[in-house]
């Protein structure tokens, strides 16, 4: 849903790489048009293309002249390795000082984490081919 | 980019010693929403009035597509102006007011006139004297969307409308508008509703213009801070605030201005709460004036905000 925290064109385009991340929207598969965008988040369909161009201008996606835009081959490693780089600040950083402020310590959050992450990966392993390592790489080195 | 739809330079209107539009200069871009925005007597309707040419100026110039819209058959055919408060003649029932439209606008689409009265539930046949107000609102909106003027005005289209007619407008609005581009400007005081819509806001206070951007640059241009009062008080020293509430040993503050993402992991780490301000709460803040007297503040009728009037402004 579209909230008041950030420009809208952003979170169009975040909820189009997270449609690719989680695989709904696959790669070389058609993108519903702005005015798609528009008529069903209610909102201006300038700021739907705004949103949308934006990935276009990363090469997340492209158009063909006439028929629409697609989901460029690559584009979720693409955005997979991105968000990799965000997630220190994004996700590990709060999370660290909010144990902190309730005196969780070192051991008990990796434990935590651990059990976590065993739980997580018995139900995704099957189907995320492409975060092979992900779970152990944050695991050893974030913290 | 091309030449704008409305150019108006440094106009001023005088209603005897009140000055209703005090040296107001905007351009309207081709193919835009905007939104109006503003509280009762800020200007709005006086401002929309003069460009459509059924108002005067007392100073200053308007060009509408490029020439002074007066008179100007060849201008006004290409703009369609919903009142408020439209008048009809009295016997006039809406089949007659779509007839008269369908004369006037060139691109007329007497089709989408019929689905949108079916849409509102509209009584063809009876005299629009006799139709509720909804009604008669409902008469406004289908005319300001199947007359798909170039430049089309909506003063406060909504009165009377339930939730779900408006609803049914907005989307209807935005369908029309994607398949047929054109410039609108929507006046609201229901600003949470249409915020999303609107690709550029105008708000205007006291008969001056005191923003004027895209929505999107609008959006995270302010904040609110919360938490001990202590603490907000210190991080929000040398800062523009346009609202302050306090309640015992807590304090709220809405800054302008967005937050970097370190003043936000600062905020984070004093452990202050940062959360959005919307459009509506964001025009509240900007045109809420301590200067005006009670009776001012009851004249507004969308009461809605109201409670946040008693805060402390500036």
């Amino acid at each position: 849903m579209i909230d008041d925290t950030r420009p809208i064109f952003l979170q169009i385009a975040e909820m189009v790489e997270n449609d690719i991340v989680d695989g709904v929207l696959a790669e070389e598969a058609q993108v519903p048009s702005t005015n798609e965008f528009a008529a069903f988040h209610r909102i201006n369909p300038a700021t739907a293309a705004k949103g949308v161009n934006r990935l276009v201008d990363d090469g997340i996606l492209y158009k063909k002249r006439g028929i629409g835009m697609f989901v460029a081959t690559g584009a979720r490693a693409v955005l997979v390795a991105r968000r990799r780089e965000d997630f220190y600040e994004q996700f590990v950083r709060p999370l660290a000082s909010e144990a902190r402020k309730l005196g969780i310590d070192h051991g008990q959050l990796a434990a935590m984490l651990a059990r976590e992450s065993d739980a997580g990966l018995e139900n995704t392993s099957h189907e995320s081919a492409g975060l092979e390592g992900a779970g152990t790489g944050w695991k050893a080195g974030a913290l | 980019m091309s030449t704008p739809v409305v150019q108006v330079q440094d106009l001023c209107r005088n209603y005897r010693d009140v000055l209703a539009l005090d040296h107001v200069s905007l351009s309207l871009e081709q193919d835009k929403i905007y939104g109006l925005l503003g509280r009762n007597v800020a200007g709005k309707t006086t401002l929309m009035s003069i460009m459509t040419a059924q108002g005067f100026a007392s100073s200053g110039s308007v060009r509408v597509f490029g020439e002074a819209p007066y008179e100007n058959e060849k201008v006004l055919s290409r703009i369609c102006f919903i009142r408020e408060s439209q008048k009809y003649p009295d016997d006039f029932k809406p089949m007659h007011a779509f007839r008269a439209a369908a004369i006037f606008y060139k691109n007329w689409d007497n089709e989408l006139a019929l689905r949108l009265a079916k849409d509102f539930q509209l009584p063809m046949k009876r005299r629009i004297k006799k139709l509720s107000r909804g009604q008669l609102s409902a008469v406004g909106v289908i005319i300001g969307l199947a007359s798909r003027a170039e430049l089309t005005f909506f003063d406060e289209p909504y009165l009377g409308l339930d939730a779900v007619a408006r609803q049914l407008f907005y989307d209807r609005l935005l369908a029309d508008y994607a398949e047929f581009p054109r410039t609108i400007v929507l006046s609201s005081h229901l600003i949470d509703e249409v915020a999303n819509l609107l690709e550029h806001i105008i708000i205007i206070d006291q008969g001056r213009i005191i923003v004027d951007d895209d929505a999107e640059n609008i959006r995270g241009q302010a904040v609110n801070v919360a938490g001990t009062a202590t603490r907000v008080d210190a991080f929000t020293a040398g800062r523009t605030i346009l609202h302050r509430e306090q309640l015992g040993a807590l304090q709220s503050v809405t800054l302008d201005g967005a937050l970097s993402a370190a003043e936000r992991r600062e905020a984070h780490e004093l452990g202050l709460e940062i959360g959005p301000v919307s459009l509506q709460q964001f025009v509240i803040r900007k045109t809420l004036d301590v200067g005006l007297s009670p009776d001012d503040l009851e004249q507004d009728a969308q009461g809605s905000d109201s409670k946040t009037r008693t805060g402390v402004a500036r």
